[in-house]
């Protein structure tokens, strides 16, 4: 162990902060999900596989990168809206676990279907962003373009849900289900809509994903976790508290995996996590149960 | 403006309203006064949609309510404050009320019905900024009744809106349901305050275990012996 407050320890800091831009976006699509209509999507890391499978074979199709990655988010954000459909709005009424388990059972058929589709290799696009050095430390542009990306998203969706009259009443919907139609709301074209923004979120964090990670069938697996403990940690539905609950873990997992190692960092940010919601049940922001 | 004949509601098995047949003209006041369980909630649940009545008809300036979706109600120019007032408590102020302009055609005139409802209550543009939740009752009200005025109704459903309110309040928002009337629109209120709302009414719908037993005339309803004993404590 070599945990000294020295310039690795601040590259650590600063890599942590990076990720957290990452993470927040996932974090936030899952918390608008539920925090609007009251279900989780347990599938939501393999739709962000589903989008960066399309943005890869669209890419190698010989589409310039960003033209893929706008196919991504439309795609996923499609997904999202399809999911909801087909799959949420026949269990809304259910009892929760009924709800966990249909989106649980999607995870299964979306990581079987990629596998059948697409195989177990490992893909990638092959672009190199490169990194820059500043004093002594070393940083990747893919992962300073990731934070940028996904930290304007988080800007623009905030002005979307505070001043457009559908961010409003997505707001709205969350504080008080039942007495949307007095305002003239349809509560459908509102789930429906957040679940297309929910997926168009992940579909953005596919095409960040593209320029930093490996493909496979299982990438799900590697961040599903991650989301969800940040989003409970955070206060499953805040959407603050979700934002801050990713620099908190990330700076775990940066700091805890180069003080250790990197599977450490991971293990001493779950701990971390098992600790608050020993102390605080309902997450650093929540006001739910 | 409203008609109701023969509605029938409830909840499952249970019968709430029976046979209720009832017209509402426009620039009218009209009072439904009742007792605790009467009916009265119910009765303006069925009449903006948030509960399905199982017979009946029931129309809004000759459009049926029944055939139309619980969210188009408020186009036909019905606004419902509802019991408990149910803002959005962790919404803005100004939200709340860009909330109730959600309807197409209330959202051209969001500037200009804003400025009127600001102009009525001075208070709610003093506090926009600040989260619903935090409003004193009375101003909670305010701001609900000026939520459901952005939608630009002709007909305003108020549900018992003195309810949890101190007495010198309770007056205050009579005096704001005494001021909406004075703008054009018409009111349908539902109180058990009887002889407050009897004050401002021009006429009362008696309900009793979801059936009308009694209506006609504010003043003649207020001056019967049976009503005020059962209602007014005389």
């Amino acid at each position: 162990m070599d945990c000294q407050l020295d310039i690795f320890f601040l590259e650590a800091v600063l890599n942590g902060l990076l990720l957290a831009g990452l993470l927040a976006l996932l974090a936030l699509g899952l918390n608008l999900i539920f925090g609007v209509i009251d279900v989780v999507w347990i599938c939501y890391a393999e739709l962000v596989m589903i989008g960066m499978y399309g943005i890869f074979y669209v890419h190698k199709a010989g589409a310039p990168l960003i033209v893929a990655a706008l196919f991504g988010v439309l795609l996923v954000a499609l997904a999202g809206a399809i999911l909801h459909q087909l799959v949420i709005r026949p269990v809304l009424d259910s009892a929760p676990i009924n709800q966990l388990l249909v989106t649980g059972g999607v995870l299964f058929v979306l990581q079987a279907a990629a596998t059948m589709a697409f195989g177990i290799d490992f893909r990638n696009l092959g672009i190199r962003f490169g990194s820059f050095t500043f004093a002594d430390m070393s940083f990747s542009y893919s992962r300073i373009i990731t934070f940028g990306v996904a930290l304007a998203a988080m800007l623009v969706l905030w002005l979307f849900l505070s001043r457009t009259y559908v961010g409003i009443a997505i707001r709205a919907i969350a504080q008080d289900r039942q007495i949307m139609p007095l305002m003239g709301v349809d509560q459908r074209r509102i789930y429906l809509i957040t679940s297309a923004i929910g997926g168009g979120l992940a579909g953005l964090a596919a095409a960040l994903m593209v320029l930093q990670y490996d493909i496979y069938p299982q990438i799900g697996l590697q961040f599903g976790p991650l989301i969800f403990m940040i989003c409970v940690l955070g206060g499953l539905g805040s959407l603050i508290g979700g934002f801050i609950a990713a620099f908190i873990i990330s700076e775990f997992i940066a700091v805890g995996g180069s003080c250790f190692a990197t599977e450490w960092g991971y293990a001493i940010a779950f701990l971390f996590f098992m600790v608050v919601i020993f102390i605080r049940p309902q997450g650093l922001f929540g006001g739910r149960s | 403006m409203l008609e109701l004949t023969d509605i029938d509601a409830g909840y499952g098995a249970f019968q709430a309203l029976f046979k209720i047949s009832m017209s509402v003209k426009a620039g009218e006041v009209i009072a439904v006064i009742g007792s605790n369980g009467a009916g009265k909630t119910t009765l303006l649940r069925v009449i903006s949609g948030l509960l399905p009545a199982s017979a009946g008809a029931m129309t809004m300036d000759g459009v049926s309510l029944r055939d139309t979706p619980p969210h188009k109600i408020i186009e036909t120019g019905i606004a419902h404050v509802p019991e408990g007032r149910r803002l959005f408590p962790r919404l803005s102020v100004e939200s709340n009320l860009k909330i109730g302009a959600f309807i197409p055609a209330a959202r051209k005139k969001f500037e200009e019905r804003l400025a009127f409802v600001y102009e009525l209550f001075p208070r709610l543009k003093e506090r926009h900024a600040q989260l619903a939740g935090t409003l004193s009752g009375g101003e909670q009200q305010m701001c609900a009744i000026a939520r459901a005025l952005m939608s630009g109704p002709k007909l305003v459903l108020l549900d018992e809106p003195s309810m949890g309110l101190a007495p010198v309040i309770v007056a205050q928002v009579f005096d704001l349901v005494r001021r909406i009337r004075r703008e054009g629109y018409t009111v349908l209120i539902v109180e058990q305050n009887v002889r407050q709302v009897l004050k401002i009414a021009d006429r009362a719908y008696l309900l009793e275990v979801g059936r009308i037993k009694a209506s006609g005339a504010a003043a003649e309803l207020s001056a019967s012996d049976e009503i005020r004993k059962a209602y007014m404590g005389v």
